[in-house]
């Protein structure tokens, strides 16, 4: 481009509209923004009302019904003899079972993604990171029950674990830990320990990125500014980096307790025949037909996850965000 | 005497990149100690090393008379204002202060009123209970200063602390630091991209170039006698002669320097003096910048603002006192 061509540019200071309903609208979405905001929001907030938080309600409503001992009817007037049955001893087992197993999940997960994570956020670069991000998501776009499955194979008495420890005659310490009673069985496919193992394994990628996010917006140099103050390597873990990534933290557990509170296939394949709060529901509304009581059971999760949140925001887990 | 700080032959090598390059150094205690360099000229990396961030890949370093090779950061009696301070945000400014003091095992009540104190030196008292994300950019510096300053280290390390504040502040914050270091007695390493900070709050200035020092000396020396063409070009942009030339006018074929506040401008034709052509005027507030040609030879010259100034274009007389122009150690 010379100067004399950038002195003699004949065109207007304005460009005419490009004319027609599309440019209408653009100009209109331009000047108006709030409306096209509107717009891209309300079928997301129909659907999330009306289909979604509407169905939750009309299931909690259900809960406030009754069934007919002798007709198997569901009798529509508000009763809290429900929430009677809920509280029956075999009943709180199951309660206190999953949120002791959703508990164990999460704080597992937690101990196992964080240096993952740690790795992924300061170490990794360029391919390494892709790497991480492939391996992490990779298990999320199997089937589910394949990998399920696939666990069952592992950890059943035939299966590639008891192989390995033979072949590292560590068989007796397997045995020993079986031969433990509420973790042991008869083979770990089959124990509490086997549903633990697996739903770390199956949730692990949830608990992961929300820590390498946290851990991404921490800048390098508080570390650095952290042992140059003369902090030693775990001092700043527990004053600077693990506070710092709690946020992450929380939220990841938030996944982990929260799937592992209403999973019921994983312990249906993988455990024992102890129920646990998603089985719990499943069969209710199938095979006993109890609507009322699987509405009931399916409160406890979401009272437990409002307990859970508030008291993370009390802990000022949110803060950071 | 001990040297605060003592590098004998130290590089740090990145793969095929030399950082800091067989570098010989003694900072002595109680020092102002700039140094001064562009970017990737390797003085970052050499604090760095005295921090501990970063470990030789040859050489050796002490302080104050002991090996620091492999001793970690936390083992160091050596504190760093960081150039983005590097506070910690989920710390109040109280806290981020006391840091230091509470991962020694400072008690509660002793270790908040050091950092009280420490607030009070750098002129932020009362502003303990905030957050550092309230803070303005001076605000902030002034807690990474009182941050490092509590814990009495031995050497004070400055990564272009001053780098991110604006000119107003910044020219507060050098008198400051100066005048905190004079009463303080702590021997402060300044890292800085900036001659004029370098010149004016150092005691000495080395100057980086490539992973080595190009030369140390007080900022008098390092202005007015620069031992090479880099050192009168970086600091202060001096005009850098060839050899012919200055053989024509100190009669020895060496390299020179000439400030450009040596330079007089006239007007005249004719007489004694370098005859050239003025190309351009930068207007700079007290002084005016003028770009000349001497027979494509180019000048830089700074006169005081008011001066009555040719047009560019027109010819112009350079002329210069002989001890002005300094002839420099390096080879021709």
């Amino acid at each position: 481009m010379t100067i004399a061509a950038v002195q003699s540019n004949p065109a207007p200071a304005i460009l005419p509209g490009s004319g027609g309903l599309r440019g209408a609208l653009s100009d209109l979405f331009w000047r108006r923004p709030k409306f096209l905001l509107l717009l891209m929001l309300a079928p997301p907030l129909l659907w999330l009302g009306i289909v979604y938080i509407g169905s939750l309600f009309a299931l909690l409503a259900q809960s406030f019904f009754s069934i007919d001992e002798f007709s198997g009817l569901i009798n529509r007037e508000f009763t809290l003899k429900t929430y009677g049955d809920l509280f029956q001893a075999a009943n709180l087992d199951i309660i206190l079972r999953t949120i002791t197993m959703a508990a164990l999940v999460t704080l597992a997960s937690a101990v196992v993604a964080f240096p993952i994570a740690y790795y992924a956020a300061r170490y990794a670069r360029g391919r390494w990171k892709a790497l991480f991000y492939l391996g992490i998501m990779l298990p999320l776009w199997s089937s589910y029950l394949v990998k399920i499955y696939a666990w069952k194979l592992i950890l059943a008495k035939e299966g590639i674990l008891t192989w390995l420890l033979a072949k590292l005659h560590l068989l007796w310490l397997l045995d020993a830990w079986l031969s433990l009673p509420v973790v042991g069985g008869n083979s770990l496919s089959v124990s509490f320990t086997g549903t633990f193992i697996v739903f770390v394994y199956v949730w692990l990628p949830f608990m992961i990125l929300p820590v390498q996010a946290a851990l991404e917006r921490v800048p390098g140099n508080l570390v650095e500014a952290s042992s140059d103050l003369g902090a030693s390597p775990g001092q700043t873990f527990r004053n600077v980096l693990f506070p710092l990534a709690l946020p992450g933290i929380v939220a990841g557990s938030i996944f982990t307790f929260s799937l592992t509170l209403g999973d019921y296939i994983i312990p249906q394949i993988i455990g024992t025949s102890r129920l646990f709060i998603g089985q719990a529901v499943y069969s209710q509304q199938g095979t006993a037909g109890n609507i009322p009581l699987a509405a009931a059971f399916t409160v406890v999760p979401i009272v437990i996850m409002g307990f859970y949140l508030w008291g993370a925001k009390r802990m000022g887990a949110f803060d950071a965000l | 005497m001990t040297a605060a700080v003592s590098f004998k032959q130290v590089s740090r090598h990145f793969g095929s990149v030399r950082a800091v390059d067989a570098v010989d150094l003694d900072i002595v205690p109680g020092e102002f100690f700039a140094m001064l360099g562009p970017s990737g000229s390797g003085k970052t990396t050499c604090l760095r090393l005295i921090a501990g961030f970063e470990q030789p890949t040859a050489g050796s370093i002490s302080i104050f008379g002991e090996r620091a090779e492999g001793v970690p950061p936390y083992r160091r009696n050596v504190n760093t204002v960081f150039q983005d301070y590097a506070l910690f945000p989920h710390l109040n400014v109280l806290d981020n202060v006391a840091y230091g003091l509470m991962v020694k095992g400072v008690g509660k009540a002793e270790r908040l009123k050091a950092a009280e104190e420490a607030l009070s030196l750098v002129r932020l008292p009362g502003y303990g209970a905030r957050r550092p994300g309230q803070l303005s950019g001076g605000q902030r510096q002034r807690v990474a200063l009182a941050r490092a300053l509590v814990n009495q280290p031995k050497v004070l390390l400055l990564d272009e602390p001053l780098g991110a504040l604006d000119l107003k502040l910044r020219e507060n914050m050098q008198e400051e630091l100066k005048s905190l270091q004079k009463v303080l007695g702590i021997t402060f390493v300044f890292v800085t991209h900036d001659q004029g900070e370098a010149l004016s709050m150092a005691d000495r200035v080395a100057v980086f170039n490539d992973g080595r020092i190009m030369q140390v000396g007080t900022p008098e020396d390092i202005y007015q006698r620069p031992k090479t063409r880099f050192v009168a070009d970086f600091v202060g942009s001096s005009n850098v002669l060839p050899p012919d030339f200055v053989q024509r006018y100190a009669g020895q074929h060496r390299w020179g320097s000439l400030r450009p506040e040596s330079i007089r401008v006239s007007t005249a034709t004719s007489g004694d003096g370098v005859a050239a052509r003025l190309v351009g005027t930068n207007y700079l507030g007290a002084t005016t910048r003028l770009a000349l040609d001497a027979d494509g030879l180019r000048l830089h010259a700074m006169v005081p603002a008011g001066t009555a100034l040719p047009a560019e274009g027109e010819a112009v007389m350079l002329t210069f006192n002989r001890d002005s122009l300094h002839l420099m150690d390096e080879p021709a």
